[in-house]
């Protein structure tokens, strides 16, 4: 239709304008994802050229002298956010089987509601329960008696401070499991009907045909999940930085306090003196950038291949 | 029954029953949240929360006016950035766009979506801090307005698209210009669904603490007009939930509660608005 119409007269209807309007507004989303990469890729020169890969390295982080080194950072954004999955995927992906197999629609329906509010809850509010609520049990209960069954491993030694991995990887994951329930949920309810129905009619019990047919049909997609909630886990800054106890340690020990990427970055940014100091904070802004967008590209590549895949063989 | 039968029975309905404990322990942890907040912000929350500024350190009382007033204020902001760009470039993609165009905005508009919100923080203090040589509120609007871009950008297009190509077709069929049609038909017809877009959008940002840490900063007076460092709800829970002083932890279970109250309860008449339906019959 627009073919037939000459440009000069959609120019004149206004449709000509409409598009570039429209067109500057969108292409300007573009723009400023592509200005955010230049600026980070370019504050961050003067500590890539300093320290090079060393960077990745080294432990040493000491402001005075001049020496970044981010492997502790890096360590403690791994280990909480590993410590957060460990926890997450089975409560999750078990809420999700509910959700999406067991529960009456209506039923799933409104818990899906509490599950998107729960997600909705800012991480500060996260935060502030952590420090209160979580800190105090898990110096007072949850440590001592871990170490008295387990406090062989050396996961589980060392005194209980209450701030730490552990203590954050938990928090953590109760920020996550939302984000888990949700899109397993979806992807677990577009695995088609037949499916099941064959596992049922060959005498396999509910559970078998949700475990071994369902949930393996729906895999890509709960892994999707997976990557989602950890892309979220790593670059999550108030809560973690409230309970990680912000101290550059590497150890074997989950008691022990650490630090992460967010959250240096959080607490040292606007004392940043110098400008190395200042260029080292964006190198870590940089690197946690390039995780997510890792992360979060695979995650949607994994849950569309599964819905496809459910689609076609629905239409087969 | 043979045994083994009743054994597959007995872990059918077991693994089954432990599927459903794990959904009430995730939906239980928002009432634990709500029901927490409520009951340590309830007792500390009072008038002068809402009306006085934040008494010098060591004395007790006083409340947070100015960063409630501080949040206002940025989200005003960042909804003047984030609501254009995210619903005129909605339209672009769902009604002009070439497929080709399309692909890249959604990319990029997904790729922000994901960017850790420290690093928006990053970016907005080098776009914005460092040349105008201050932390301000209007860098704070912008770190969250670039945030609300994407969430406002693709909840809107899904919205826009899902409206019947029947009413599109009668439209033209009456010889209405394109975008005569987009202003008149297809905008009126998404309406609610934009509008929980843009909500949802609000809703993400208003609790979002990272970004404006090196941006709006934090201040314990009133911050005259755009150019100061400004106070804001989730900078003032952070900084005094990890202060020592008992009254300042108080005050931050109060302010807990007023952000998050405000939050949910976009959030519910987000959906609700939804819920009530598309107001075009589907063709």
């Amino acid at each position: 239709m627009a073919g037939s119409r000459s440009f000069l007269r959609r120019l004149r209807e206004g449709d000509e304008i409409a598009r570039l309007v429209t067109f500057l507004f969108a292409v300007s989303t573009v723009l400023v994802t592509l200005l955010l990469i230049l600026e980070l890729w370019r504050d961050s020169a003067l500590a890539r050229h300093k320290f090079g890969l060393q960077f990745f390295f080294t432990r040493v982080w000491d402001p005075i002298a001049e020496q970044f080194g981010a492997l502790p950072f890096i360590y403690g954004t791994l280990v909480t956010a590993t410590v957060s999955l460990v926890i997450a995927v089975p409560l999750g992906i078990g809420a999700a089987i509910f959700l999406a197999e067991l529960a009456p629609a209506r039923l799933s329906d409104s818990l899906e509601f509490f599950i998107d509010l729960l997600a909705a809850v800012p991480s500060v509010i996260y935060g502030l329960l952590g420090v209160f609520i979580v800190v105090p049990l898990m110096r007072d209960y949850v440590q001592p008696g871990l170490k008295n069954t387990l406090g062989f491993l050396p996961l589980f030694s060392g005194p209980a401070y209450g701030v730490g991995f552990l203590t954050a990887g938990i928090v953590l994951a109760i920020m996550v499991i939302p984000y888990i329930i949700s899109v397993s949920r979806e992807v677990l309810m577009s695995v088609p009907r037949d499916q099941r129905e064959a596992a049922l009619s060959l005498g396999a019990t509910r559970w078998e045909s949700t475990w071994k047919v369902v949930v393996p049909f729906a895999r890509t997609g709960i892994t999707g999940s997976i990557f989602l909630a950890l892309a979220r886990a790593l670059g999550e800054t108030m809560a973690v930085t409230m309970v990680i106890g912000n101290t550059p340690t590497i150890s074997a020990s989950l008691f022990s306090p650490g630090y992460s990427i967010a959250a240096v970055i959080a607490n040292e940014f606007t004392e940043a003196t110098g400008d190395l100091y200042l260029s080292a904070l964006i190198e870590l802004g940089l690197v946690l950038f390039l995780l997510t967008f890792l992360l979060n590209g695979a995650a949607r590549l994994l849950i569309v291949m599964t819905s496809q895949r459910g689609a076609g063989t629905a239409n087969a | 029954m043979s045994p083994q039968l009743r054994w597959r029975k007995f872990v059918s309905g077991f693994m089954l029953t432990m599927t459903g404990v794990c959904a009430l322990v995730a939906v239980s942890v928002l009432f634990f949240i709500l029901g927490y907040l409520v009951y340590h912000g309830g007792t500390s929350i009072n008038w002068s929360f809402f009306t006085k500024l934040p008494k010098p350190v060591g004395e007790t009382g006083g409340g947070m006016a100015n960063a409630i007033v501080g949040s206002a204020k940025l989200l005003l902001l960042a909804s003047l950035l984030g609501v254009p760009i995210g619903f005129l470039g909605a339209i672009y993609l769902a009604e002009f766009s070439a497929s080709k165009v399309a692909f890249v905005v959604r990319y990029a508009a997904d790729l922000l979506n994901g960017v850790p919100s420290i690093v928006i923080g990053i970016f907005a203090y080098s776009l914005v801090v460092l040349p105008f040589k201050h932390f301000s509120t209007l860098a704070g609007g912008f770190a969250l307005g670039l945030m609300m871009i994407p969430i406002t950008l693709r909840s809107t297009e899904d919205f826009l698209l899902a409206v019947p190509r029947a009413l599109r077709e009668a439209a033209m069929a009456l010889g209405a210009s394109k975008w005569k049609m987009i202003a008149t038909v297809i905008v009126p017809a998404a309406y609610r669904g934009i509008l929980t877009a843009v909500l949802l959008a609000f809703a993400r940002v208003a609790g979002e603490t990272a970004p404006l840490l090196f941006t709006a900063l934090g201040n314990r007076f009133w911050s005259p007009g755009w150019n100061q460092p400004t106070a804001s709800l989730p900078v003032a829970i952070f900084n005094y939930a990890v202060s020592p002083y008992e009254d300042w932890h108080r005050q931050a279970w109060a302010a807990g509660l007023v952000l998050l109250g405000l939050i949910l309860v976009i959030n519910i008449v987000a959906r609700a608005v939804l819920a009530r339906g598309i107001a075009v019959p589907r063709a």
